[in-house]
């Protein structure tokens, strides 16, 4: 997996929590599900490495559905 | 000189004298009226049939003209008696159509005379597409007549479509390609191959170097589909990535995720004329008077014959109150609460019995409208409890919510106030929502309808101008739709979503994207944050501009191809309602190529070699890869005028109602959409809201427009503020005020207003040096990343001087 800052951190945490916040109305499972496929459908490889890099290192200031949805990634 | 219908009447009665004589009472020597820069009204030659005072009220619904005094003494008089240009008159030119005799005629036919060939095409500024006759005399176009059979326009136009085009010869225009290795150094004009060359060559050099998603491209909303389809083309076939994008990135791409997710287009649902068959219309974050004013006619004439008007929006726009049209309930909510509201909407029809069950049972998802019932019924939800947040009264909701329920045909129509916000596409969808849980989609006079903003955004979203999506819409993951792109370019294709446009500027922040071809856009001055935003520009290698002025992006590009304008070129643009409208080439472009030919000439000069004779040859491919587009060609654009897709086997003709038989995306998808608020939030520093939008007689960044006489109405972006606000802070109507943000500082010319509701200011962008986005701030849409242009945090002071970033613009363009 390449190291590639793609973006700032605080943008990178700013942008994942809200994608998690929009979907956090739903079951959790379905939560999960939907954050993960956002991700995949919408962000370039680079910068969905950028986060699992993020949460595999310290995932401080991340929404909790947003982890969830990175380990699924 | 002019059509004179009068004057063609009596030479076919043979009226050739006067047989009263000149010497009696008369009006010869009545006085001209010269104020408007487009027309003249010349009363010695009016017979006052009043036909200008009928267009105005029945065709444009201002009804600024009427006939005063009585008898002989009776003369046409805009206002009270006021010249064209200080009256309430908002120069459509609806008038100078119907006038039969000479009085009200265009300055360019008194100049020029009426051209000797004339040429169908369809208007190049707003989402409406209007189409229209240009007249050309001479190898120049003299004027611009509407076609009264153009489907999306009736026959009808604005000051822009109908006047403002002398920008397509003003002076500015650049008409020689232009290279430099260094911004900072100047510009040395070279011939269209040694541009080409060039950047193929600093193309080529930062992919071996920075590797191959480091470059990408925009396609312009201003072109046609087959240049927009092409730029696409040259970004996933030559580049070889998926780094493209179109300004629907910071307009309607929230439109694209939440219509797309929830009804399955990323569209409109009706043609315009369906508006003709509301009996209830709800507005929301838009004003189309100013910003779409040939459909704003449309509706408004419908709102003079008795439908019911609910308007959702901060500012009291025109529609709210204008002659015989009043808002039955206008929602005067804060900037930021859109979804707060709907679902409020929501949660009354819902809780009410107001839902049309049956309809969500044949139509939509059975699980998914389970989930939203019981998510939208909470009282969390409820009017009573969003009433403080929204700041509407919980039974100004309820009202509004049973009215659109209830009253029959109920069309939604919205802008940019809906999809300009952090919850931009949360929003779009609560609209759909609502449509859903009311049986208001599948047949005329209903729907969700975004009125989108350019001429051919549409058209640039359905031709796969986006970094996940190829044309029609479909995901590059999709191993199907590769298969067809694969086969017709002969290429293999990225499976893997591209940057869009944000995440393109990050990138160059961080120094990982270097080159950007740039066509038809001005990133520098409408994308949000400019300081950031011209971090990422200096931060790129090759920068190309295309376009026809030198626009704020060039002072950081590093070539410069001059675009063509839409009067020399052939091509289709598609407009809000999905129509897909011919333009016809009137005159040589200016820079020697038409757009699609330097996208062409770029590809081939990086190695890929795509060769069309002309751009019908284009569009067939379009065809052939796209299934909306299948029954799409010249031949049945000439036939037809103008087709909306899907046009295919099934339907031949078009489709101008979509989701008549199911639901496209069937069933259709409730979402929940909980109202998350912005983060962006006023402070003791920041106690205002700032929010910003446009005026009829300019149009967005003001490239064309300020270029044009059109600058008579409007020179310069103000303030407009609440006069309790303005009095709080000692500043008077026509002061300087500084205007800061978190982000930056820019000082405007305050006007007092009560449009608005305390703790709320309004500006608009069309002039670069006003600055109103070096004020915005980077917080954006979760789902697409379009900038939240419409909440800032501000606080506004007297001030008198220009702020600093204004003083470096000045030095600038010094």
């Amino acid at each position: 997996m390449s190291s590639q800052t793609v973006m700032s951190q605080d943008r990178m945490l700013h942008k994942a929590n809200q994608i998690a916040l929009n979907f956090a109305p739903y079951p959790e499972a379905q939560a999960i599900e939907k954050i993960a496929e956002h991700l995949k459908n919408f962000w370039t490889p680079p910068m969905r490495e950028q986060l699992v890099a993020y949460v595999n290192s310290r995932p401080e200031g991340l929404h909790e559905l947003a982890i969830k949805a990175v380990k699924n990634l | 000189m002019g059509e004179c219908e009068i004057k063609e009447l009596a030479q076919k009665l043979g009226v050739k004298t006067n047989r009263y004589g000149l010497e009696g009472k008369n009006h010869l020597s009545a006085a001209k009226d010269e104020s408007n820069p487009y027309f003249t009204f010349d009363s010695s030659q009016c017979i006052v049939c009043s036909r200008c005072v009928r267009a105005c009220e029945e065709v444009q619904g201002t009804f600024a003209l009427t006939v005063e005094g009585r008898g002989f003494d009776s003369t046409i008089v805009a206002s009270q008696g006021d010249s064209f240009l200080k009256s309430e008159c908002v120069s459509c030119g609806a008038c100078v159509q119907a006038c039969p005799t000479g009085a009200l005629l265009e300055k360019s036919t008194i100049e020029f005379g009426v051209g000797d060939k004339t040429v169908l095409t369809t208007c190049a500024y707003c989402g409406v597409g209007c189409s229209f006759k240009a007249e050309v005399k001479n190898k120049q176009v003299v004027r611009m007549i509407p076609l009264k059979d153009g489907k999306a326009n009736a026959g009808h136009y604005c000051v822009k479509g109908r006047f403002a085009w002398g920008y397509a010869t003003h002076p500015d225009r650049v008409r020689s390609p232009m290279i430099r290795s260094k911004i900072t150094d100047p510009w040395r004009e070279v011939g269209w191959d040694e541009a080409l060359k060039y950047t193929a060559g600093e193309f080529r050099r930062l992919q071996e170097k920075y590797g191959r998603n480091a470059i990408g491209g925009i396609a312009s909303a201003r072109c046609t589909i087959e240049e927009t389809f092409l730029v696409q083309k040259m970004v996933r076939a030559c580049f070889g990535n998926n780094n493209i994008d179109n300004c629907a990135r910071v307009c309607h791409s929230p439109t694209g995720y939440g219509l797309k997710t929830t009804l399955g287009t990323s569209a409109g649902t009706q043609d315009f004329a369906s508006v003709e068959h509301a009996d209830v219309i709800m507005v929301v974050g838009a004003n189309p008077s100013a910003a779409h004013p040939v459909f704003a006619s449309r509706m408004k004439k419908r709102l003079r014959d008795g439908a019911k008007l609910i308007v959702v929006d901060p500012r009291q726009t025109d529609l709210v109150q204008s002659p015989h049209i009043k808002a039955d309930y206008h929602l005067a909510l804060k900037p930021g609460t859109n979804v707060a509201i709907l679902d409020a909407m929501s949660h009354v029809i819902v809780t009410e019995g107001l839902a049309d069950e049956d309809f969500i049972r044949s139509r939509c998802d059975a699980d998914g409208y389970a989930l939203w019932k019981e998510f939208i019924s909470d009282k969390r939800n409820s009017p009573e409890a969003l009433a403080e947040r929204t700041g509407v009264a919980a039974e100004d909701i309820r009202g509004a919510a049973r009215l659109y329920a209830t009253a029959g045909n109920a069309a939604i129509y919205y802008g940019l106030g809906v999809s300009e916000h952090s919850q931009g596409s949360v929003g779009v969808m609560c609209l759909a929502n609502l449509a859903m849980a009311t049986g208001n989609l599948g047949r005329t006079g209903v729907g969700v309808n975004p009125l989108r903003g350019q001429n051919n955004v549409q058209g640039s979203c359905d031709m796969g101008c986006f970094p996940h999506e190829f044309p029609g819409y479909r995901h590059v993951s999709d191993d199907g739709v590769r298969a067809i792109f694969e086969k017709e370019w002969g290429v293999t294709l990225d499976n893997e979503p591209g940057l869009r446009i944000p995440n393109m500027i990050d990138a160059a922040v961080m120094g990982q994207f270097k080159g950007l071809y740039i066509q038809g856009e001005d990133l520098a001055q409408s994308d949000p944050d400019t300081q950031y935003e011209a971090a990422g520009l200096k931060a790129m290698e090759c920068v190309v501009v295309h376009d026809l002025f030198m626009n704020e992006t060039a002072k950081y590009a590093h070539v410069f191809l001059p675009g063509a304008s839409f009067l020399e070129k052939d091509g289709c643009f598609v407009n809000a309602e999905r129509r897909i409208n011919r333009i016809r080439k009137a005159v040589e472009p200016l820079g020697g190529k038409a757009d699609w030919e330097a996208t062409m000439g770029l590809a081939k000069a990086m190695g890929y070699d795509m060769h069309y004779n002309n751009p019908s040859e284009i569009l067939d491919e379009i065809a052939r890869t796209t299934p909306a587009f299948a029954g799409v060609s010249y031949k049945k654009l000439d036939e037809l005028g103008s087709v909306q897709w899907p046009c295919n086997a099934a339907a031949p003709e078009g489709t101008p109602v979509m989701h008549i038989a199911h639901i496209v995306r069937n069933p259709g998808m409730f979402t929940l959409t909980e109202y998350v608020p912005t983060e962006e939030k006023t402070t003791p520093k920041f106690p205002l809201l700032l929010t910003t939008g446009r005026i009829l007689s300019q149009y967005n960044v003001g490239t064309q427009t300020r270029r044009t006489g059109n600058t008579v109405w409007h020179d310069e972006d103000v303030l407009e503020i609440h006069p309790h606000d303005a009095e709080q802070r000692g500043i008077r109507g026509g002061d300087m005020v500084s205007l800061r943000s978190r982000k930056g500082d820019t000082c405007l010319r305050a006007v007092l207003s009560e449009r608005l509701q305390p703790g709320i200011v309004y500006t608009t962008f069309h002039f670069a040096d006003s600055g109103a986005n070096v004020v915005t701030t980077e917080y954006s849409d979760w789902a697409t990343e379009c900038p939240e242009y419409k909440v800032t945090a501000v606080e506004v002071k007297p001030s008198n001087g220009l702020s600093s970033w204004q003083e470096e613009y000045k030095k600038d363009h010094a």
